[in-house]
């Protein structure tokens, strides 16, 4: 059996990730019309290649469905519990960087730190009759972080888009959401906590543990990745 | 006997000798109203417990413990104090460890009401010793009360007290601010100049949010209120050290205590109490001169415990399980009953890991 190595399929991330396996010999290119969702790979055998949305990776190769995919860093910690007993972080692939971060609006000029932001969760519970909300996608990693950071009253809500403006329509108070450059932070009166970074990602290889595969199929992996000069 | 058909058997004589206790049976529902177990006990428990949603009742958790609804009950009944018995599964999620069951069994055992703590405290731990008894386990206690009344001893601001009460269950934090409101942890540089700033809100941009500019100000306003009141001092810091330390056995710990209480006379009050339960573990026929006391046991895995707190241990082959642990959790009631009060303590045993132990170890 093919090993199958997942890709992101759309954008500046596809560019990327074809320009990262061109500089290790291996080429990526798009097959059919632009919409359709096809690739194919030369210089190395017995690789298939699979268009598939980031988000889905994780939980791919989780399953084993696909042996080799590339996400970000984020997705993969968010989405598989226990990340690293699953699955193997091959390389870091130099872009698609951003960070994890917790920010809350510009004009709360007392808080600064995680230690105030606990501070003022107490506050604005007591002052508000519910907890402090903050608006993500990323719930797990988030609790964890807040879990040991010791900072308490406080509850997510879910945001899986515009994270940036609920604060602005009072579905929440503060919001967890990557940034790269911090510009919409900045353009939606946001500021991140001097140590509210909670995760610094980036797009990354990920292959299953090579102890899950068998015959040709384990040799195929091994052949790809030593061509990969991984 | 199977494993399984063991543990319903170990479940039925539990339950079975704490109605003999004087304990009413009670069978809360599976599904619980999943806002106020969140509002309890914060995000945390979304790691802990199964949500489920139901579309006409909105979320619903599947029973994480039994405190809540066995509280619940029992605030909505007339009954001032009563004692309440149940048995069945809890449910919990397991994020870490996939070896460890998300179902089992527990059998409790709580005590609301009592006029008399130190009597209902030496009842439930004495009941759940001898409940297990035969199983040779070891017992740890400890009071969260010693480390309360030690806090609000000490030379600081209430606000800085109230801080450090609030994080008593959250040893990292509690440490933080410990470091913070002695001076260890210097202020930041922003930090002097908000303190000290003519116009608070310079370049702070537009306010957005529903935290308001006057809830704003009343934060700034208290940190320059708290920011000139005194350090808590060395000798202070290192007191508080040694008190979380504290760990031997209770006639070792108390004279410790005494010395220490002419230092922080605060702590006189925990000591009383605990000198109070112990004389009614005496009269349960518990010896108290082994019993091992450690001041910080109940910090870290048990929020809500505001008092004695205590666990049974045992070794088997799968290494040292948790079989039985309890404690004190006025505060708790206090929380469900809109500041109502009601002083209980209570305690369960999980009969898997006590048939485990039976099977691996030794059972006289």
């Amino acid at each position: 059996m093919a090993i199958k190595l997942a890709i992101p399929s759309k954008g500046r991330l596809m560019e990327e990730t074809f320009g990262w396996f061109q500089a290790r010999g291996v080429r990526l290119l798009r097959t059919g019309s632009d919409r359709e969702y096809a690739a194919e790979i030369s210089g190395i055998n017995g690789v298939e290649l699979v268009l598939l949305s980031a988000s889905e990776v994780p939980r791919e190769l989780a399953a084993g469905r696909i042996q080799l995919g590339i996400t970000g860093t984020d997705l993969m910690h968010e989405n598989i519990v226990d990340w690293s007993s699953k699955v193997d972080a091959l390389a870091e692939l130099g872009f698609g960087d951003a960070n994890l971060i917790l920010a809350v609006p510009t004009c709360w000029v007392d808080v600064e730190t995680l230690d105030d932001f606990d501070s003022i969760c107490a506050a604005f519970r007591q002052n508000h009759g519910f907890r402090l909300r903050i608006a993500t996608k990323y719930h797990r990693l988030v609790r964890e972080f807040l879990k040991d950071a010791g900072v308490a009253d406080y509850q997510i809500v879910d945001s899986q888009g515009a994270t940036e403006g609920t604060v602005k329509n009072q579905t929440a108070e503060a919001i967890a959401d990557i940034t790269s450059s911090g510009q919409t932070l900045m353009e939606n009166h946001l500021k991140t906590l001097e140590d509210g970074l909670i995760l610094k990602s980036q797009a990354t290889l990920y292959g299953v543990p090579v102890d899950m595969l068998k015959g040709p199929q384990k040799d195929k992996y091994m052949a790809f990745l030593a061509k990969l000069a991984l | 006997m199977s494993r399984d058909a063991e543990i319903m058997a170990e479940t039925q004589r539990l339950h079975r000798f704490f109605k003999e206790c004087g304990a009413l049976s009670i069978e809360p529902d599976f599904l619980q109203p999943a806002d106020i177990l969140l509002d309890l006990y914060g995000e945390d428990i979304r790691a802990r417990a199964y949500l489920i949603s139901d579309p006409l009742r909105g979320e619903k958790m599947l029973r994480p413990d039994y405190t809540v609804p066995v509280v619940q009950a029992h605030m909505k009944g007339r009954a001032n104090s009563a004692r309440y018995t149940y048995a069945g599964k809890v449910f919990r999620k397991q994020e870490k460890d996939i070896g460890r069951p998300s179902e089992y069994i527990q059998v409790g055992y709580e005590c609301f009401g009592d006029d008399d703590p130190a009597r209902s405290d030496a009842d439930v731990f004495a009941a759940l010793s001898e409940a297990i008894s035969g199983l040779d386990a070891r017992v740890q206690t400890g009071d969260m009360n010693v480390l309360m009344t030690a806090v609000s001893g000490l030379h600081a601001s209430d606000d800085r007290k109230a801080a450090l009460l609030r994080h008593i269950w959250r040893p990292q934090r509690f440490r933080i601010l410990l470091e913070r409101f002695s001076g260890r942890l210097p202020k930041s540089e922003s930090r002097t100049a908000l303190l000290t700033a003519q116009d608070t809100f310079q370049g702070s941009g537009p306010f957005i949010g529903l935290r308001s500019k006057d809830e704003i100000k009343e934060r700034v306003e208290q940190l320059r209120r708290n920011d000139p009141t005194p350090l808590i001092s060395e000798t202070e810091m290192d007191l508080l050290t040694e008190i979380s330390q504290l760990c031997d056995v209770y006639p070792v710990v108390l004279s410790k205590m005494h010395d220490l209480m002419t230092e922080l006379p605060s702590i006189s009050q925990a000591i009383e109490r605990i000198e109070r339960r112990l004389e009614a573990l005496e009269a349960r026929g518990i010896d108290t001169q082994l019993l091992s006391f450690e001041a910080s046991y109940g910090q870290t895995s048990m929020e809500y415990y505001d008092g004695f707190v205590f666990g049974f241990y045992k070794a088997s082959q799968k290494g040292v399980s948790l079989v039985a642990t309890g404690g004190r959790y006025d505060a708790l009631t206090r929380h469900l009953g809109n500041g109502i009060e009601l002083p209980a303590v209570g305690g369960v045993i999980r009969p898997d890991l006590l048939v485990e132990a039976k099977r691996s170890a030794v059972w006289q």
